[in-house]
């Protein structure tokens, strides 16, 4: 497979007038043609934010790109004008935002603002616009179309608003869409037909997709390839099967740990990981899950681990760890049967 | 208090409207003490002289000149500041404690009272404050007393409105219902529980309608409807010295740069202590 | 929309009763006409029959219905100084200070846009700086102070322009400049701080990553949202204007309205302060319910209601 992301060392901070916050630290992956990547994380683990930086959608100052490079088939972004930046996004990248509360323009209608993209990038006439407006809406589900178009958004339910997101990512058919925690504010079942949505979608458009989100469960059901981020760093990253059923880093584990499972449901109470989110401020040193990490030895603290291929495991998985999680996990089993 | 005066010397502007207040408030209460001459004094003799500094023949040690009757012009603005502080502050707190009063009650009460009360707001909304004080001052007569109750009236209702809304959202948080719960009387939740979560807000609303009622205050005297003379009020000045402006342009020069800086440094501390307490007061205003 | 249109109507009527009423006992309040109608040492008899003619012998609530039915009917007595019908005495100002006050609306709500878009595109630089400090002092400066201090320089020391009064339009330059500086100080403070705010919006964002160039995002996605609360300003401010600003029409000796209500308050002219609050008081809340349709207009969640 072609690939059609290649991200390498991108570093992305914000600087502020009391400190810097280190946002995003060498990040480095690569996206193919046609693959989903799901990557995961809590808030301010950087990967929103490593999405955003990519086409300039960070603000600048405070934030800044410190190094890195962004090739999206051949072309490194980063190094755009403007202009080209203003051609690319919403034509070649999409993006989905989460809350759609907030991300639609309240006092325009719902066929403007998925009209605009068109116009401006497919040089769509008006009417022409409104034709690819309605077909849009019907592909994501929004029944009585024509009607609908002209509405605006605090006439939509939250779910409807996010397919409206949707319709305005997918418009120009982007090879890579981005969805940003495109389901979070959503009620459970509206979630379940959102993600349903975008399977179908990504059959009959063959999109190229990555979706971030904090939720694990969101991951499996989609997404080919995972991505675990903490602090700004990727800890671990592989196809879905080998990370859930094997996880090499201590935070995934915590992650699978805290998903809820059919068999305990009301049982025992959901895990939590210990400790606090990192301190972005800080220079980063060391693994920066380390202090919350029960496994972590003292090397966790001076040295950061590098992304590195999980020993006994399939190709592409990769964790950044000084430990061995599969050792230590054995020596806790052992010890609970003793 | 620590955290308050670190985060106010961040702020240039901030800081810059505090030390002016400051100064201006320790001058109007220290005014006696300064040396000044006396300000309802006048000297014949050294009628509109100009300020020294010019350089122009001046009789006396005048610095800022003196008007139409010979009186010395920094007395009667640092005199009339004295006059300005206390109307000002009494018809901004008059005007506070009455609108935060009845905001509560509003809000607590919601229904009928609110609705009252908020017709009474939209009626007194649709006349200019000026034309409503100019009505009320004529009615009543032109004293002190009747001229702060006329600023107090075009200011209740601003914090009436706010602090409705704060209240509003209050009520329905736990520490009320809870209040509720376990039978606490009206009162009780309206002074002791609903009262110190507004003080806040209201300290803000207070600083920027001080601003406000200062310049109303001298557009009031300037008018000849506010303080009376002898005593210098900083409007009556102006108007006073209008006529003479062609030959001692001093005389309507200086009050109006005192007003405009204390108007000036009031804001600035209102901005600055909105922002620091409530941000989400700016619109609001 | 209809539903909403209709209570605004309700409460805008309401509002001008109120209005009205509180003037009507206001004036009751201020003194007696009569004696400034007569001459000095008329008879008891002919105060009385004054008195009669008036209809101010008989119950208070009786003169005030009467008031109120032939206000309703745009009647509002003879005034005492001009004797002539005292809504004409009023609504012959409305032309000054209509003119007064568009022209500073004009050019206050020009200026003032376009110091409070640079300011807020321009963050952190020494245009924002600038305009910030502009707008401060603008706001801190009393009106009344300015238009003297204009005079003094304008008219006294360059002698360009006229001190004061009407009938060209040098003597509408000076109190225009005046209640433009005014107007155009609020109205960039608060456009710029409504731009700040609208630009950290997620749909601005959105906007964005759809590629659209910055001048649409900034018309359509930004400025389109950031002026629903300048309107707001802007019809307070006119309505504010268009009742006549008293201090500087006083200060500029422009005959409007403002002027001719505290004229009749310090001549106890009650039918003239009656039509000129009234007047006053209309104007304020049709500008309102103007504002309010406005709103509708720029705010589709309003219409719906």
């Amino acid at each position: 497979m072609k690939p059609l992301l290649e991200v390498r060392n991108l570093t992305v901070e914000f600087n502020t007038a009391s400190a810097t916050v280190h946002a995003v630290n060498d990040v480095s992956y690569t996206l193919a043609e046609g693959e989903t990547l799901g990557i995961v994380g809590e808030s301010g683990s950087g990967k929103s934010v490593h999405a955003l930086s990519m086409v300039g959608l960070i603000a600048m100052p405070p934030g800044r790109v410190v190094r890195g490079e962004v090739l999206f088939n051949g072309r490194n972004l980063l190094a755009l004008s403007q202009r080209e930046l203003f051609d690319l996004r919403g034509k070649e990248i999409g993006f989905i935002f989460q809350d759609p509360m907030t991300s639609l323009n309240p006092v325009l209608t719902i066929e403007r603002q998925i009209a605009e993209p068109l116009r401006r990038h497919l040089g769509l006439s008006a009417s022409q616009a409104r034709k690819r407006v309605v077909e849009l809406l019907e592909l994501v589900g929004i029944p009585d179309a024509e009607r609908r178009a002209g509405q605006y958004p605090h006439e939509f339910s939250g779910g409807m608003r996010q397919r409206v997101m949707i319709a305005i990512g997918v418009s120009c058919n982007p090879k890579l869409l981005i969805a940003d925690e495109a389901t979070t504010a959503l009620d459970v079942t509206v979630q379940a037909q959102i993600l349903e949505l975008v399977r179908d979608l990504k059959k009959k458009i063959g999109t190229t997709v990555i979706w971030i989100t904090h939720d694990m469960g969101v991951v499996a059901g989609l997404a080919d390839t995972v991505q675990v981020m903490y602090g700004g760093r990727i800890m671990e990253r592989g196809p879905v099967r080998a990370v859930f059923n094997d996880p090499r880093s201590a935070y995934t584990w915590g992650l699978l740990k805290s998903l809820p499972h059919g068999s305990q449901r009301g049982v025992k109470r959901l895990y939590q990981i210990p400790g606090n989110p990192p301190d972005m401020t800080r220079e980063p040193v060391g693994d920066p899950f380390a202090p919350r990490n029960r496994f972590a030895t003292e090397r966790c603290f001076r040295e950061t681990p590098p992304l590195v291929d999980a020993a006994d495991s399939v190709s592409g998985h990769k964790v950044a760890a000084w430990y061995d999680l599969r050792q230590e996990l054995a020596k806790l089993e052992a010890a609970s049967h003793d | 208090m620590k955290s308050f005066f670190s985060a106010l010397l961040q702020s240039r502007a901030g800081l810059f409207g505090f030390v002016l207040v400051t100064v201006f408030v320790l001058a109007a209460i220290l005014a006696p003490f300064l040396g000044l001459p006396s300000p309802t004094r006048s000297d014949l003799l050294a009628r509109m002289a100009p300020p020294t500094w010019t350089g122009l023949f001046s009789p006396g040690a005048h610095p800022l000149g003196t008007d139409e009757l010979g009186r010395d012009i920094l007395s009667r603005i640092v005199y009339g500041s004295r006059v300005t502080l206390i109307v000002a502050c009494s018809a901004v707190v008059l005007g506070g404690v009455v609108g935060v009063l009845l905001g509560i009650i509003a809000g607590y009460y919601r229904g009928i009272v609110d609705r009252v009360l908020m017709r009474i707001v939209d009626i007194q909304l649709a006349l200019p404050l000026m034309l409503l004080a100019l009505l009320v001052v004529a009615a009543l007569g032109p004293s002190t007393r009747n001229l702060i109750i006329v600023l107090a009236l075009t200011s209740w209702l601003r914090y009436a409105r706010i602090i409705r809304g704060q209240v509003l959202a209050l009520r329905e948080r736990e520490f009320i219902l809870s209040a509720h719960a376990i039978g606490a009387g009206t009162w009780r939740i309206m002074l002791r529980h609903l009262l110190p979560n507004v003080l806040t807000p209201a300290l803000v609303i207070a600083t920027l309608e001080l601003a406000r009622i200062i310049i109303m205050d001298a557009a009031l005297s300037f008018l000849g409807l506010g303080i009376q003379p002898p005593n210098p009020s900083w409007g009556r000045m102006l108007s006073d010295g209008r006529v003479y402006i062609s030959t001692a342009w001093w005389i309507v020069t200086f009050p109006g740069i005192a007003i405009l800086l204390t108007v000036l440094s009031v804001n600035l501390l209102g901005d600055w202590l909105r922002d620091y307490f409530d941000p989400k007061l700016r619109t609001s205003r | 929309m209809a539903r909403y249109l209709l209570s605004k109507l309700f409460e805008a009527a309401l509002a001008i009763w109120g209005v009205v009423t509180i003037v009507f006992f206001v004036s009751r309040v201020l003194g007696d006409p009569t004696v400034l109608l007569l001459p000095m040492g008329a008879s008891q008899q002919d105060i009385d029959t004054l008195r009669a003619a008036l209809g101010l012998d008989r119950p208070i609530l009786e003169q005030y219905g009467i008031a109120l039915l032939s206000m309703l009917r745009g009647d509002f007595g003879i005034s005492f100084q001009h004797t002539r019908p005292a809504l004409d005495v009023v609504l012959e100002r409305m032309p000054a200070t209509g003119m007064l006050a568009g022209t500073a609306l004009f050019f206050g709500t020009l200026i003032g846009a376009v110091a409070g878009a640079i300011a807020a595109l321009r963050r952190g630089t020494i245009s924002e700086f600038v305009v910030m400090t502009a707008a401060l002092l603008g706001q801190a400066t009393p009106v009344f102070w300015l238009g003297i201090m204009l005079i003094l320089f304008f008219s006294v020391q360059l002698g360009w322009l006229p001190t004061g009064g009407s009938g060209s339009l040098a003597h509408l330059i000076l109190p225009g400049l005046t209640l433009s500086v005014f107007v155009s100080a609020s109205i960039a403070r608060l456009l710029r701080s409504s731009l700040l705010d609208i630009m950290r919006e997620d749909y601005v964002r959105t906007a964005r990553a759809k590629g659209l160039m910055p001048r649409t995002v900034f018309f359509w996605h930004i400025a389109r949202n950031a002026l629903i609360p300048v309107v707001t300003m802007i019809g307070i401010i006119a309505g504010e204007l268009l009742g006549g600003s008293v201090v500087i029409e006083t200060v500029f000796a422009w005959p409007g309205v403002g002027r001719v209500i505290m004229q009749a308050i310090q001549a106890q002219d009650f039918p003239v302060i009656q039509a000129g609050v009234a007047l006053v008081a209309v104007i304020f809340v049709v500008t309102n319910l103007l504002v309010d349709l406005l709103y509708g207009v720029l705010d589709p969640r309003i219409r719906q209601r």
